[in-house]
């Protein structure tokens, strides 16, 4: 499995925010985004992820052009952006839909598992949020300051959860201001 | 299609944890038509004969009151990038909002409106017309304002934007539901304004989702 990205670019206005950009992520790969505020991290995460809109340039999984169909490609990927997409109305399980216990349990979460989450703390939410990835089957994890808000014991269990997921073959993309728990993770500078 | 139905479940599940913003439409709705029996005076074969246009007129705004949050909340917090990246095509995304919309609003609008009926004096034989008529009218309105508030996604004062975009495009449908409980109140065939209420929702069932999805596609851009 590997996720090639060929000359990409984004475009905002008529301001270009990155590119013509090329790397490529094989399978149990990780790789940091690195750059100053603006330089077009979380652009790059949401093209990626299928949300963002891609001015030019080709995503391949696998040899595929994977953007061609949108919905497919959702099933390729897990993004966890700065917004955490809690309901504050909904438990933490529900929020997780199904297979949250996995979630839960990946992010010691499963003592709330029935609390409303609008009784949680920010760093509650954002374990809530992370705890997203777990219930996944995504083979591509894109994460936009992932560990923001967290402390110390949840960011080593997020190291666990990141590790697992490469051992299972997984990539992991992240865009990052804190030194993560991402051994031998590649780098990528962005301008 | 799992998807969807967590979508339409999960919709439904926080539309009974926030009761009151549900109620708020239905409140709306009975207020609204109680002010005209103190508007254009109590006199019962009036308000017979305005009966039917004040139901549809005022169920429209009422259910326009929810639009604004159907997909202004997901956006704000986040959701909706997760929406559009749980596999779904954005107009089944789009359509399952439409459908939590419709029993949220529009279903609970089609009971309340028997009882508002009868305030205002409505011929018997033309209340099980309007209710019929009500029945794909409010499920247009849910299809053409979740399309609506699609579009005004992210836009400052959307909330304002949303009935000048939304309340013509319900013109024909209004037309068509008054004019089919007219014609039953009166004694005339009223098969033909149905039909047509049937026809508009068959075309919006397709055309509205769409549209909805590129906006939505649009607004996480």
């Amino acid at each position: 499995m590997v996720l090639e990205v060929q000359e990409i670019a984004a475009v905002r206005g008529e301001r270009r925010i990155f590119g013509p950009l090329s790397f490529s992520a094989a399978s149990g790969e990780a790789m940091l985004l690195v750059g100053p505020n603006g330089s077009g991290k979380s652009t790059l995460l949401r093209i990626l992820a299928g949300l963002g809109r891609l001015a030019e340039g080709v995503v391949r999984w696998n040899g595929n052009d994977t953007l061609a169909d949108r919905a497919a490609h959702a099933a390729l990927v897990s993004y966890v952006g700065h917004l955490d997409a809690v309901k504050p109305g909904l438990t933490a399980r529900e929020n997780l839909g199904p297979n949250a216990e996995a979630g839960l349990a990946a992010m010691a979460l499963s003592h709330l598992a029935d609390q409303p989450a609008r009784f949680f703390s920010a760093g509650q939410k954002r374990r809530l949020a992370l705890a997203r990835l777990a219930c996944s089957q995504a083979p591509i994890w894109l994460l936009d300051e992932p560990t923001l808000g967290l402390d110390v014991a949840s960011v080593a269990r997020f190291g666990d959860l990141l590790a697992k997921h490469r051992a299972a073959g997984g990539i992991v993309l992240a865009a990052t201001h804190l030194p993560l728990p991402l051994p031998e993770a590649k780098e990528l500078r962005l301008a | 299609m799992n998807a969807f139905w967590s979508i339409i479940g999960r919709d439904l599940r926080l539309s009974v944890r926030h009761g009151a913003d549900t109620l708020a439409a239905l409140m709306f709705f009975v207020i609204a038509s109680a002010l005209f029996p103190l508007a254009v005076g109590p006199a019962p074969e009036t308000l017979a004969r305005l009966a039917p246009g004040i139901v549809w007129v005022c169920a429209l705004l009422a259910a326009l009151l929810p639009l604004d949050r159907l997909f202004g909340a997901d956006f704000e917090d986040g959701t909706l990038d997760q929406l559009l990246l749980s596999g779904l095509p954005a107009a089944l995304v789009a359509l399952a909002k439409a459908i939590s919309h419709w029993f949220s609003t529009g279903l609970p609008l089609l009971v309340v409106a028997v009882p508002v009926s009868l305030m205002l004096n409505l011929d018997n034989d033309a209340l099980p017309v309007l209710i019929a008529g009500l029945l794909p009218g409010t499920a247009l309105l849910s299809l053409f304002g979740t399309a609506g508030a699609a579009l005004v996604i992210g836009a400052r004062r959307g909330g304002v934007l949303l009935p000048l975009l939304v309340l013509p495009l319900t013109a024909p449908v209004v037309i068509f539901g008054v004019a089919a409980a007219d014609a039953a109140s009166q004694g005339m065939s009223f098969e033909a304004p149905l039909l047509f209420l049937a026809a508009l929702f068959a075309g919006a069932l397709p055309l509205c989702p769409l549209a909805a999805g590129a906006a939505l596609r649009a607004a996480v851009e």
